[in-house]
């Protein structure tokens, strides 16, 4: 017999072991190939250390480049706010909390649920609000091509699904729950091999240009 | 040997913590607009309160709440049950009790007297006989026999 | 013998009103019958004009492949006067575990009151059906699927009580060793009502009867065949402890600080989000208390699987293989498997360096 029940066991079992071996097994091959292929020699000698301006760069670059802000404060903006909402949504709801405890065996405090689910409604919206901006605006028309288009949906379809599981919007709820679920497995699936290994990649970039500025002595 | 049913049920509460989760407030602003309704259209209204998720201590809460009135009727059929007016003139409490006294249904009803309370016309048609029969026995007592 | 077409053509209005009770009285069991199937109270009058009515159907009673949980759900009910009446009213014409005769005697009931309501009489069923192996469960040499097939040719509808008949329940649960089937997958051309629950709640179970009984029919139904009345809501939309959830505040083991303030019990794995039943408004115990009141996380046992549904005590996120072991193993392989690919790109760049032709002043004055 086959019931949404039946669903639910299955993205949480067998698909969420095959989601979750690509994801890590993808992300972690990806990441070792940029460290061990490494940087290409430099003979000059360095000015100063490479430590502390990479570090100091990991955190300065998290704030806009007022060139980029003024010229674009939109796509600047928007990307923020649902950046943040997203992490929001994804790190402090507490059932979250509980999956990442099952698999990484660590806890954190969470947020009000239900302010948990105003970030989520923030984001949603910004999500389409960029879409719109990037079909709209002619040089990011120009410039965007399918791999956008669809790390632009993995990311979108997780939101919308986990605000209707949360409110329940489809009945029965483990119908909407496992569809949620799936929706997940398919960004962890989509993840290693597209652009959205920036989540990842950009501690290793940020680092870099700090490092390369603080070796040739320059304000990092 | 004590019985499963002589095991009193104690609801705990940690030292200074409120026994009720607040959830006899709605139902007391559900009574005020039934009341409203009763007072301005003369419209009864019924809410069971078996349907109705309360957490423990909650219905206490509520029952403490509405206090009692000047009235209490005790209806003995199929058991016992208590009917009272509250403390607020309209809103009644009708508590349905089986022949082992356990409670098979609890109403809060907003009207002027609960349906119950109400003599039954199919009681009163039966009762019509009965006392109609009751006096011609009498009548045969008294002057004999009625020639046919 | 007359006595005996009496009881079964008797309506239930005349038979109350033999026993003595008023209409008063009448109206008090109404209210009470309302109460119990979950109809709000301005229904009385209806529930009423139907229960005068009503006449005393048959019912079948055949208990597989169970625990007897849920008869015994039904019968420690300490006969509150309503059910009682019910199941008075209502002719039980078989029932193996509360019945006093046994063997041929009592197979040669069931079969008379099978043939004397003919297309009028209830099956109830509770316990799953075997299809491994037809011998895992017989009642006098009987297999339980030819005793089913046979009892609900001739009935008007079938009521399967507890997840095992509704579901496969407990015998269905990984591996499924005598091949547990519910009765929904074997009987398909009469209505089947799934009164789910391990074991179902009490009323719910009379209340599923007495709807029979007030309306002639069934009750609407989900689209698991549960009645919509008792299983419509989950148990989250319903409890009490709700509020807590919403805002964030979880119990994190047994009777610690949040356990004792009536916290939210979601990580101590609580699946009310995913379950459908009446325990929350209900109760359990003529309203004493419900699993979640008394400390302790929904099971979710009125759903299917839900034995299966990754540990009572793992909270409803969290995914069901033992992955916290994986995730170690894995990122191990990725690091080698990253270091060994990472190597062999460092070979083919220095490949390509090595074979990279550089190009002189005279190489570009030959072309021009």
């Amino acid at each position: 017999m086959s019931t949404p029940t039946d669903f639910l066991l299955w993205v949480r079992g067998p698909g969420f072991d095959i989601a979750l071996v690509i994801f890590i097994l993808g992300a972690i091959i990806r990441l070792m190939e940029v460290l061990v292929l490494g940087r290409k020699p430099d003979y000059a000698d360095p000015r100063n250390g490479e430590l502390g301006p990479g570090v100091r760069t990991l955190f300065t670059r998290t704030l806009p480049e007022p060139g980029s802000f003024k010229r674009s404060p939109f796509t600047v903006v928007g990307g923020y706010v649902w950046h943040v909402g997203f992490l929001l949504s994804l790190l402090f709801f507490v059932p979250h909390i509980e999956l990442f405890h099952g698999i990484l065996g660590l806890r954190w405090p969470g947020l009000p649920s239900n302010l948990v689910d105003a970030a989520a409604a923030v984001t949603i919206v910004t999500l389409i609000a960029v879409l719109i901006s990037r079909l709209n605006h002619p040089v990011k028309r120009y410039l965007s091509g399918p791999e956008d288009y669809l790390t632009w949906l993995v990311t979108f379809l997780p939101m919308l699904t986990g605000y209707l599981a949360y409110h329940r919007m489809i009945n029965p709820y483990p119908l909407v729950l496992g569809i949620h679920i799936l929706s997940v497995e398919l960004l962890m699936v989509v993840f290693p091999f597209t652009k959205l290994m920036h989540a990842f990649t950009f501690i290793i970039a940020r680092w870099y240009n700090g490092a390369m500025a603080g070796r040739r002595g320059v304000q990092s | 040997m004590q019985k499963l049913q002589d095991i009193a049920v104690r609801v705990e509460a940690t030292d200074g913590l409120p026994l009720n989760h607040a959830n006899a407030t709605p139902i007391m602003h559900e009574i005020l607009h039934a009341l409203r309704k009763l007072v301005a259209q003369g419209e009864p209204t019924t809410i069971d309160l078996q349907a109705i998720p309360f957490g423990p201590g909650d219905e206490d809460d509520l029952l403490d709440l509405l206090g009692s009135g000047e009235i209490i009727v005790e209806l003995n059929s199929l058991g016992s049950s208590i009917i009272r007016e509250s403390a607020y003139s309209g809103v009644w409490i009708v508590d349905h009790r089986n022949a082992d006294d356990q409670r098979i249904a609890l109403h809060i009803e907003i009207a002027q007297v609960p349906m119950i309370i109400q003599s039954q016309s199919e009681d009163m048609a039966d009762a019509l006989h009965r006392l109609e029969d009751q006096l011609n026995l009498n009548r045969t007592e008294i002057a004999g026999p009625r020639p046919e | 013998m007359a006595d005996e077409l009496k009881r079964f053509t008797q309506t239930l209005g005349e038979s109350l009103r033999e026993r003595g009770v008023s209409r008063r009285g009448f109206l008090k069991f109404c209210t009470a019958t309302a109460s119990m199937m979950a109809l709000p109270p301005s229904m009385v009058p209806a529930v009423a004009a139907a229960l005068e009515q009503a006449r005393r159907p048959s019912v079948i009673w055949l208990s597989f492949q169970e625990c007897t949980g849920c008869t015994e759900s039904l019968t420690r009910s300490h006969s509150p006067t309503v059910e009682s009446l019910i199941f008075d009213h209502i002719s039980l014409d078989y029932h193996h575990t509360l019945q006093a005769a046994a063997g041929e005697a009592a197979e040669a009931a069931r079969e008379a009151a099978m043939q004397e309501n003919e297309g009028k009489y209830l099956v109830v069923v509770d316990g799953s059906i075997p299809l491994a192996n037809p011998g895992f469960s017989t009642i006098a040499g009987v297999s339980n699927l030819q005793m089913l097939e046979e009892t609900v040719a001739g009935a008007a509808a079938v009521i399967a009580v507890g997840t095992c008949a509704a579901f496969g329940g407990l015998p269905h649960a990984k591996p499924n060793p005598t091949g547990a089937v519910a009765v929904s997958d074997i009987v398909h051309n009469k209505p089947v009502v799934n009164v789910s629950g391990c074991p179902p709640i009490p009323t719910v179970i009379t209340g599923v009867l007495a709807h029979f009984l007030t309306f002639g029919a069934l009750p609407e139904l989900d689209a698991l065949g549960r009645p919509m009345v008792f299983f419509g809501q989950s148990i989250h939309d319903r409890c009490y402890r709700r509020p807590f959830y919403d805002k964030g505040l979880f119990a994190e083991s047994f009777d610690d600080e949040g356990a004792r303030k009536g916290w939210c019990l979601y990580r101590l794995g609580c699946k009310g989000p995913m379950t459908y039943n009446a325990c929350a408004t209900t109760k359990w115990n003529q309203g004493t208390s419900w699993p979640v009141e008394s400390g302790h996380g929904c099971l979710g046992c009125s759903e299917p699987n839900f034995w299966d549904t990754g540990g009572f005590y793992n909270a409803l996120s969290i995914p069901e293989s033992d992955i916290t072991r994986s995730v170690g193993v894995l990122a191990a392989a990725g690091v080698a498997v990253g270091a060994a690919a990472g190597v062999l790109h460092r070979s083919k760049r220095a490949n390509a360096a090595a074979k990279h032709e550089k190009v002189t002043i005279d190489d570009l004055d030959k072309t021009s």
